[in-house]
């Protein structure tokens, strides 16, 4: 059965706001999910009633808030089907992770002359750590180009895999252009290779089951911001042969086995990577995300978002002038995209003004821009709760724009 | 006319407009007729590092009052910087510098004065007051 939205609806308090007097339209998904009560009312209940520092606390309140942050860490594991729990490891977001990575994973296996590749239609956060890591080592960066409609062009792969390169860094889904990558296929190959692979999932645990043992991923990170969760927590999974032997990338407490001033050594996983007090509430809140979008079903979502996208792009096609960026086979639900003579800070500055909420500008993948040689796009990215008269209202919005830029539109 | 008299005069204007589609469409119709800037004075010098949107000013002095052009590839954009440029054109250094800016408050574009990565008018404020200052400078010494 098709997902009702109305249904849900109700769950994100926001969703009800008015915006200059205007009901909100929320196409800013890619950047950031809202978040349920279901989400918020279980941080709120731990601030309120269990807040305490975690691990190792003698009282009650500690032990409450452990367990209630290793809970969401199993939740976590069983969410991308991880083997061990330790495997999890909570950080800031994904790009906290990438960056745990790049530093920790790189000091240990990348030396010069060696190549990490990354691919064209990367996040500027799965580019600049791995750019920093190859200024450090002397260490070369190479990029798996994207063709015209935005789709991944990896039978370059054979070319750029070589026996210097020491890992592969790539995202599931693209967050300006809403291509679906085969990243299956990329894994499978990369390790015939012995390439280790790092999945950017920030686009994609939204949308689509991940296993990451079926995957075969060694690295997979992703943020709880953009899954329905609160922001400042996200997950950097990693196979435990990997994690065991990279070494702590932050200092500080938890994180220890014991210190002296001759010599410290370190806690075992997770806590080597999670220095200092971690997020526990936010790691919490990021359970209870799960639980809901889990209650509600991947397969529901990304059915009904498909059926969204589908709608908006046969619309969105019909408008004169209207150039549509990422036109991949296999996309998620973003349009990105311009219309001839109207900028997009202009679209969206205005579209604004009628309370709909789109992003506009490079979507931090500048590489993506130049490919097509633009300053940047309007993004419109939709989530379950967004519906066919949301999408009405914007496609009214872009009309009206066109109009006082004096545009054609039919 | 004095810098404030001018803002009082764009305040009084803006006053007339009954909703945002109005006010927008006079600064898309301002951002129109600025005549912008010629190609040779769009350069990375002239260029204020506003994240979403370029825009370019140009400063002269000429005759102890400062001259100002400007360029934007937004039209809206475009249109805030013909409001700057009528406030600050052909007004003294020392004015410039001194100017308190109350215009944008007050017709409603404070939003675009948030300290975010947005259209730079943070920086097309600061861009102007630093040639104010610059050429005060200059007229001093």
């Amino acid at each position: 059965m098709t997902l009702d939205p109305n249904k849900y609806r109700q769950d994100f308090p926001i969703l009800s706001e008015k915006i200059y007097g205007k009901s909100l339209v929320y196409f800013d998904n890619a950047a950031t999910t809202q978040t349920p009560s279901q989400v918020t009312d279980v941080m709120l209940e731990y601030y309120n009633k269990y807040n305490s520092n975690i691990h190792r606390g003698v009282h009650y309140l500690s032990n409450k808030s452990t367990e209630g942050a290793e809970n969401a860490r199993l939740k976590v594991q069983k969410f991308i089907n991880a083997a061990h729990s330790h495997e999890v490891i909570f950080t800031g977001g994904t790009t906290e992770s990438i960056n745990l990575v790049a530093n920790s994973f790189g000091e240990c296996y990348i030396s010069e002359g060696d190549e990490v590749i990354v691919s064209e239609m990367e996040h500027h956060s799965n580019i600049v750590p791995w750019q920093m890591l190859c200024q450090r080592k002397k260490a070369t960066l190479k990029v798996i180009p994207f063709n015209d409609k935005g789709e991944l062009m990896i039978e370059k792969l054979p070319d750029l895999i070589t026996d210097r390169t020491k890992i592969l860094a790539v995202n599931h889904i693209s967050n300006s252009l809403g291509t679906i990558n085969p990243i299956k296929e990329i894994i499978d190959f990369a390790h015939s290779k012995n390439v280790p692979v790092l999945i950017d999932a920030a686009q994609s645990v939204q949308h689509k089951k991940i296993d990451v043992q079926a995957l075969d991923a060694d690295f997979l990170v992703f943020s709880g911001h953009k899954l329905y969760g609160p922001t400042g927590i996200g997950v950097l999974y990693g196979k435990e042969k990997f994690l065991n032997e990279m070494p702590p990338w932050q200092g500080g407490g938890e994180m220890i086995q014991e210190v002296s001033f001759e010599k410290t050594t370190y806690n075992e996983l997770p806590f080597k990577f999670e220095a200092g007090t971690p997020n526990y509430i936010d790691a919490i809140g990021l359970g209870a995300a799960i639980d809901y979008v889990e209650t509600i079903g991947l397969d529901s979502i990304d059915a009904y978002e498909q059926d969204l996208l589908k709608y908006a792009t046969e619309k969105f096609e019909a408008i004169p002038g209207m150039k549509i960026y990422g036109t991949a086979k296999n996309k998620t639900s973003v349009i990105s995209f311009l219309i001839d003579g109207i900028h997009f800070y202009d679209m969206g500055m205005l579209l604004d003004q009628m309370g709909i909420a789109v992003r506009t500008g490079t979507h931090c993948t500048e590489p993506v821009m130049q490919h097509f040689g633009i300053e940047g796009t309007v993004r419109a990215s939709f989530a379950f709760y967004n519906t066919k008269e949301e999408i009405d209202a914007l496609l009214a919005g872009i009309e009206k724009v066109c109009k006082m830029f004096g545009v054609k539109t039919a | 006319m004095t810098i404030n008299e001018i803002q009082e005069g764009i305040i009084e204007e803006f006053a007339g407009f009954e909703d945002w589609m109005d006010k927008y469409a006079y600064l898309i119709e301002l951002g129109t007729d600025l005549s912008g800037l010629d190609e040779q004075y769009q350069t990375d010098q002239n260029l204020i590092k506003g994240c979403q949107s370029k825009v370019w000013f140009n400063a002269k002095l000429e005759d102890g009052v400062v001259k100002l052009e400007a360029d934007s590839d937004a039209i809206i954009v475009k249109g805030i910087a013909a409001l700057l440029i009528r406030v600050f054109d052909n007004q003294t250094p020392e004015a410039i510098m001194n100017a308190d800016l109350k215009f944008i408050d007050e017709i409603g574009l404070k939003q675009h004065l948030s300290p975010t990565r947005s259209n730079g008018l943070v920086s097309m404020v600061k861009q102007i007051k630093m040639y104010g200052l610059a050429f005060n400078h200059k007229v001093n010494n």
